[in-house]
């Protein structure tokens, strides 16, 4: 492990001025899976590290209706995957929670780590994507929200500016009849990254799609909306060929590399597969709800 | 800088002092003499070093030390009452869920966080929440039983 030195700052605006002032010596440790990794390979050598865990108020859930649901940076994957909440108003994200790592990692990794890792396979991304998340920054010249959609900027790489923290995603209300799903493809059933993953969340009215946002992890340098397939089915019923067309579009939107998960030219096949897959469940479980 | 910690292992409050980039599992195994925790991967992946902090099941791999002050930790240590083994112990001896034993104080810390939160699991959740826990003897038949029994033995069904 890297020797490095410790920092526990007590509010907010402590931590926010500390990794204002050592920025680029400063590492943020929320759950540690993905940092002390790293640090025990050494690919990373930051002179301090500070943990935000003894910060008040960046942790727990609250859901609010007609507001949505606002997640502390610091939440647990496992409070996600397990909160009655979440199952019950976004169980997409629910769903893909349960799929990251194991229950000894999910209770100690939190959703701020898994967005601001910025890993273009990480769980979290899609389904927060899908339901039209917003991130909400804490810097030292104050406080912004961002669309989820422009959070990440490539692998390892979020908008984050000098002394900025990621505080908390805010997830808005869902429509009546909307629906999602989350589809991980791994050649493991359990404890391993995604080759593909695919969320989608759809909105019917009158038996129609009234809105849709599909979200793709790992086939592109970040998460990615492929919208000219959400864009294909706005407006229209679900039928085969439309399913297949949104499918096909997604896949055109996809730039995957070939690695040991799987060949580039395997990826794109998935999303179309995948992206057919999760709009046609996204829609029988909309019309079921 | 060496910090000095108050740590709490298995209901006894110890008094370290800690590097900061000392984790969890090397203060329990090196510095507490705790060995029954094991250390595989260090990096999260096998489960070896599953310890229960409060109340939940962590690897003690991926928790820094001074992170770990003021929090209530359990180890398999902490298990055995007045010197007889915990159900869960009793169960993995009689039905063979223990070979090397290297991965055993991981399964049976992930099994006790199991049954604590769930009395009666199926097998599937049985098999779902060892998941991150890797036995390179037993195949794991007999360490799905060995929970399964230890439950039915701890929360008999009813009648
Ligand atoms: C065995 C194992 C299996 C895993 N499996 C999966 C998997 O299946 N899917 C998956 O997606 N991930 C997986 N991971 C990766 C990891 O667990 C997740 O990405 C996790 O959500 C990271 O959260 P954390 O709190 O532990 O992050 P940390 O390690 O604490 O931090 C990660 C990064 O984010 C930064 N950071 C954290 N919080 C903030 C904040 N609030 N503001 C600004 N920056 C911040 C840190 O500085 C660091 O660079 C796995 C990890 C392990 C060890
Ligand atoms: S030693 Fe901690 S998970 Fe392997
Ligand atoms: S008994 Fe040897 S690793 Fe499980």
């Amino acid at each position: 492990m890297v020797r490095f030195e410790y920092l526990e700052p007590t509010s907010l605006g402590e931590a926010v001025s500390l990794v204002d002032r050592h920025w680029g010596q400063v590492r943020v440790m929320a759950g540690g899976t993905d940092l002390l990794v790293r640090l025990k390979q050494r690919v990373i050598r930051p002179q301090y590290v500070l943990n935000l865990k003894r910060v008040p108020g960046l942790d727990g859930l609250t859901y609010a209706k007609g507001q949505g649901l606002r997640i502390g940076a610091l939440t647990t994957i496992r409070t996600i995957e397990t909160s009655p909440v979440v199952k019950e108003h976004y169980p997409v994200l629910a769903e893909a929670a349960g799929m990251l790592g194991s229950v000894q990692v999910r209770n100690l990794a939190t959703v701020g780590g898994n967005l601001c890792n910025a890993s273009p396979s990480a769980e979290m991304p899609p389904g927060l994507l899908a339901y039209g998340a917003q991130a909400r920054i804490v810097g030292p010249k104050g406080e912004r929200t961002v669309p989820l959609d422009q959070f990440f900027l490539g692998p390892g790489q979020t908008c984050l500016l000098q002394g900025d923290l990621l505080a908390e995603v805010l997830v808005p209300e869902s429509a009546p009849k909307t629906a999602g799903v989350y589809i991980k493809l791994s050649p493991r059933a359990a404890m391993d990254c995604a080759v593909v993953g695919v969320a989608a969340v759809v909105t019917l009215e009158d038996g129609k799609c009234k809105d849709c946002r599909i979200a793709l992890g790992a086939v592109a340098p970040t998460p990615l909306r492929p919208r000219s397939a959400e864009d294909l089915l706005r407006g229209k019923p679900l039928d085969p060929g439309l399913r297949e067309r949104a499918g096909q579009a997604a896949m055109e939107e996809a730039k995957p590399i070939t690695d040991v998960r799987g060949s580039a030219e395997y990826r794109k096949e998935m999303v179309k597969v995948l992206t057919r897959r999760a709009v046609q469940q996204a829609f029988q479980r909309a019309m079921a709800s | 800088m060496k910090q000095l910690i108050s740590l709490k292992v298995n209901g006894t409050t110890h008094e370290v002092a800690v590097e900061p980039y000392w984790t969890l599992l090397n203060v329990i195994r090196d510095h507490l003499g705790l060995t029954g925790t094991k250390r595989g991967c260090d990096s999260g992946d096998c489960g070896a070093c599953t310890v229960i902090m409060n109340g939940k099941p962590v690897n003690s791999c991926l928790v820094l030390a001074v992170d770990a002050r003021d929090r209530d930790i359990l180890t398999i240590e902490g298990l055995a009452q007045d010197g007889k083994l915990h159900p869960l112990q009793e169960a993995f001896i009689e039905k063979g869920g223990i070979q090397c034993g290297y991965c055993t104080p991981g399964m049976i810390m992930m099994a006790k966080a199991l049954l604590d939160e769930n009395p009666r699991p199926t097998e599937a959740q049985v098999r779902q929440a060892i998941a991150g826990n890797l036995c390179r003897c037993t195949g794991y038949v007999k360490i799905v039983e060995a929970i399964l029994a230890a439950s039915e033995a701890m929360t008999p069904a009813k009648p």
